[in-house]
C-alpha cells in the first residue's frame, strides 16, 4: 500500500486480562475516509481509543505522519474524536465550546473569534453561537461536537458512532454532511460503525472486524460484492448460508441436496435471489412483512430458516402457506470455509 | 389505612420533631428571669440579650471559623478522593471509603476522645488546631458522598474529549469536571457548614480555656445562668439553619444532592 498515513503495527490491545484487539495491522492513507465496521464487541471502539491515545496498547505501535506517536500522550496527538454521546461541555457555550481547544493553545481572542465563526458557519451553526449546548437539537449537537474538533485542524479525525443517537431521516442527512466536511477538508477519517449500510455508504475502505481481528477489508463494492467469508458474506446481507460438500448442498437438518457443482466450501444467497413458487425445495411462510419496494419472507423450510422477498406489485404469500423454492447456484456466493 | 388514622399519625410525628423547636421559640420570647415554659409573659428583650454576651460572641466567631474553614479543608480533602473513588478502580476502594465513612460512624465522644488522648494531650496540639481537624474530619464523609453522587451524574467522555482537545487531565478536572459539579459542591459546603456548626460530642472533649464552640459554650452557660437567653439564642440559631437551607433548596436544589 502506497505512503500510509496512519500506520497501526501489529497492535494488541487490552483491558486487564481481557484481549480486546490482538496483532492489528492497518494502512490508512492520507485524506481516507476508513470505517471500522463490526459488531459490539470486535475491537473497533478500541481500536480508535488507541489511534486516539486513550489507551496505550499492550504491544505494537502506532505512527501518524511518519511519526511514532505510540507514547505520545492523548492531549499531544492531534487527534480529533468524536464522540456517540457527543461529549460537549454543558457549562459553556457554543462558541465557547468550539473556543475550548483553541484557548489552550493561547491563541489570540481575535483570531480565535474569526476560526470559531469560520467553523460554526461550516457546521451551519452560526446562528446559535450563543445557545447552550442543552439548547441544541441531536443533530446540531452532533455537528457542534464535529466543529470543536475540526477547528484545530486534526491530523486525523476519529468519529465513534457519531450518528447512531440520531433519527433514521437525520442520520441520511448527517451522512452526506460528513461526506461533505470530509471532501472539502481532505482530513483522514477513522469512522466506527456496527451499521453496514452507513459503512458502505461512508467509506473509501471498510475494515470489517470481528473478535479483535480484521475479517476482511477493502472497498465498499468488494466488500458488498465478495465478501470473503462466511461472517462478512452475514454482515453484508447474504442472509441464506449453506455449506457445499462434494457437490452437495448441506441442510441445517444435515440432509445432503445434490446437484450442487460449488468447490466445497458455502454458497450464499441474498433474499432478493431466492426464487419462490417453484423449485426443489418446500417451506411454509413463518412471516411476511410489508418493505415498500418489496415483501419480505421467513420460510421455514427442512434445510433451515431461508429469508426471501418478492416485489410489492404481486400479492404476497400468506403466513402459514407452503410454498416451493429454490436455490439457484447461479446466483449464490462462493465462499471458501463453512460457516 | 383510614385517611383520618394517616393524618394522625403525621401530625404526631410533625408535633414530635417540630415541636420542640416552637417551644424553645416561646421560652426564648419570655419576660420572665427563668429558663421555662410556657413562657412567663412575653418579650424580646432575651432575644437582644443574646448579643450582650461576650462569651456567646466569641463562641459564635469561633464557631463559625470552624464551620467555614473546616468544610472548605473537608472538600479540598473530599472532591480529589470522591473524584479517584468515582472514576478509577482502586485497589483498595472499599477500605478507603470505610475510612472515609467512620467520622460518622463512631461516636463523636470516641472521636473527641481519641483526639484529645492522642493529639493534644501527647503532642501539645493546641485545642483549637485540635478542634480544626476534628470538624474537618467530621465534615469529609458528607463531602465525599454528596460530591460523589454529583460525579456520578457526569460522562467521563467529557473529560477525555477535553483530553483531546489539548487539556492535561488536571487541566480537565478543572476546566470541565469542577464547573459541572459546581452544585454538588456548594451542597456539600452548606451540609458540612451546618454539621460543623451543630456538632458537640467532639467539641466537648476539645473545649479548653477561652476556647468553646457556641453549643458548648451554652451548656456551659446554662450550668451557671437558668436564664431564657440560652433559648433565644437556640431560636436564632435553628432559624439560621432553616434559612440556609431554605436558600439551598430554592437556589441549588438541594434536595437532589443530600
Amino acid at each position: 500500500m502506497s505512503e500510509s498515513f496512519v500506520s497501526l503495527k501489529n497492535l494488541t490491545l487490552a483491558y486487564g486480562d481481557t484481549v480486546a484487539v490482538s496483532q492489528l495491522s492497518l494502512n490508512i492513507r492520507k485524506g481516507e475516509l476508513i470505517t471500522l465496521l463490526g459488531p459490539s464487541g470486535c475491537g473497533k471502539t478500541t481500536t480508535m481509543r488507541a489511534i486516539a491515545g486513550l489507551l496505550s496498547p499492550r504491544s505494537g505501535s502506532i505512527e501518524i505522519d511518519g511519526t511514532d506517536v505510540t507514547k505520545v500522550p492523548a492531549n499531544k496527538r492531534g487527534v480529533g474524536l468524536v464522540f456517540q454521546s457527543y461529549a460537549l461541555f454543558p457549562h459553556l457555550s457554543t462558541f465557547e465550546n468550539v473556543a475550548f481547544g483553541l484557548r489552550l493553545r493561547k491563541v489570540s481572542n481575535g483570531e480565535i473569534k474569526k476560526r470559531v465563526e469560520q467553523s460554526l458557519d461550516t457546521v451551519e451553526l452560526g446562528e446559535l453561537a450563543n445557545r447552550k449546548p442543552s439548547e441544541l437539537s441531536g443533530g446540531q449537537q452532533q455537528r457542534l461536537s464535529l466543529a470543536r474538533s475540526l477547528v484545530l485542524e486534526p491530523k486525523v479525525m476519529l468519529l465513534d458512532e457519531p450518528l447512531s443517537n440520531l433519527d433514521a431521516r437525520l442520520r441520511l442527512d448527517m451522512r452526506s454532511e460528513l461526506q461533505r466536511l470530509q471532501r472539502n477538508s481532505g482530513i483522514t477519517m477513522v469512522f466506527v460503525t456496527h451499521d453496514q449500510g452507513e459503512a458502505l455508504a461512508l467509506a473509501d475502505r471498510v475494515v470489517l472486524m470481528k473478535d479483535g481481528l480484521i475479517e476482511q477489508m477493502g472497498t465498499p463494492t468488494e466488500l458488498y460484492n465478495h465478501p470473503s467469508t462466511v461472517f462478512a458474506a452475514d454482515f453484508m446481507g447474504f442472509e441464506n448460508i449453506f455449506e457445499v460438500r462434494e457437490g452437495a448442498l448441506i441442510g441445517r437438518d444435515g440432509s445432503k441436496i445434490s446437484g450442487y457443482n460449488a468447490p466445497s466450501g458455502s454458497l450464499a444467497w441474498r433474499p432478493g435471489v431466492v426464487s419462490l413458487g417453484s423449485g426443489p425445495f418446500h417451506g411454509t411462510v413463518a412471516g411476511v412483512s410489508f418493505a415498500g419496494e418489496m415483501w419480505e419472507y421467513v420460510i421455514t423450510s427442512p434445510l433451515g430458516r431461508i429469508t426471501a422477498s418478492t416485489p410489492a406489485g404481486n400479492p404476497p404469500y400468506p403466513i402459514g402457506a407452503t410454498l416451493a423454492f429454490d436455490l439457484p447456484e447461479q446466483f449464490g456466493h462462493q465462499i471458501k470455509g463453512a460457516g | 389505612m383510614g385517611k383520618w388514622t394517616t393524618f394522625l399519625i403525621i401530625g404526631l410525628t410533625l408535633t414530635f420533631l417540630i415541636g420542640p423547636f416552637f417551644i424553645i421559640i416561646a421560652a426564648g420570647l419570655s419576660a420572665g428571669e427563668n429558663l421555662a415554659f410556657p413562657p412567663e409573659g412575653l418579650s424580646l428583650k432575651w432575644y437582644w440579650a443574646v448579643f450582650e454576651v461576650e462569651s456567646f460572641r466569641e463562641s459564635f466567631a469561633l464557631s463559625m471559623f470552624l464551620a467555614v474553614f473546616g468544610t472548605l479543608s473537608a472538600l479540598v480533602l473530599g472532591v480529589p478522593a470522591a473524584y479517584a473513588l468515582s472514576r478509577y478502580r482502586l485497589p483498595f476502594a472499599e477500605t478507603v471509603k470505610t475510612i472515609v465513612a467512620a467520622p460518622i460512624i463512631v461516636p463523636g465522644i470516641i472521636v473527641g476522645l481519641g483526639l484529645l488522648r492522642y493529639l493534644v494531650i501527647p503532642l501539645n496540639f493546641t485545642v483549637s488546631m485540635a478542634l480544626f481537624m476534628a470538624h474537618t474530619a467530621l465534615v469529609i464523609p458528607y463531602a465525599v458522598r454528596v460530591v460523589t453522587a454529583s460525579l456520578e451524574n457526569l460522562r467521563s467522555d467529557m473529560e477525555e474529549a477535553a483530553i483531546l482537545l489539548g487539556c492535561t487531565r488536571f487541566g480537565a478536572f478543572v476546566k470541565v469536571v469542577l464547573p459541572n459539579i459546581r452544585g454538588g459542591v456548594l451542597a456539600a459546603f452548606i451540609l458540612g457548614f451546618v454539621t460543623s456548626f451543630n456538632q458537640v460530642p467532639v467539641s466537648l472533649f476539645l473545649s479548653g480555656p477561652g476556647v468553646r464552640t457556641l453549643p458548648i459554650d451554652m451548656l456551659a452557660y446554662m450550668e451557671i445562668t437558668y436564664d431564657p437567653s440560652v433559648a433565644a439564642l437556640s431560636a436564632l440559631l435553628a432559624i439560621m439553619s432553616v434559612g440556609i437551607i431554605f436558600l439551598a433548596e430554592k437556589f441549588l436544589g438541594f434536595s437532589r444532592y443530600v
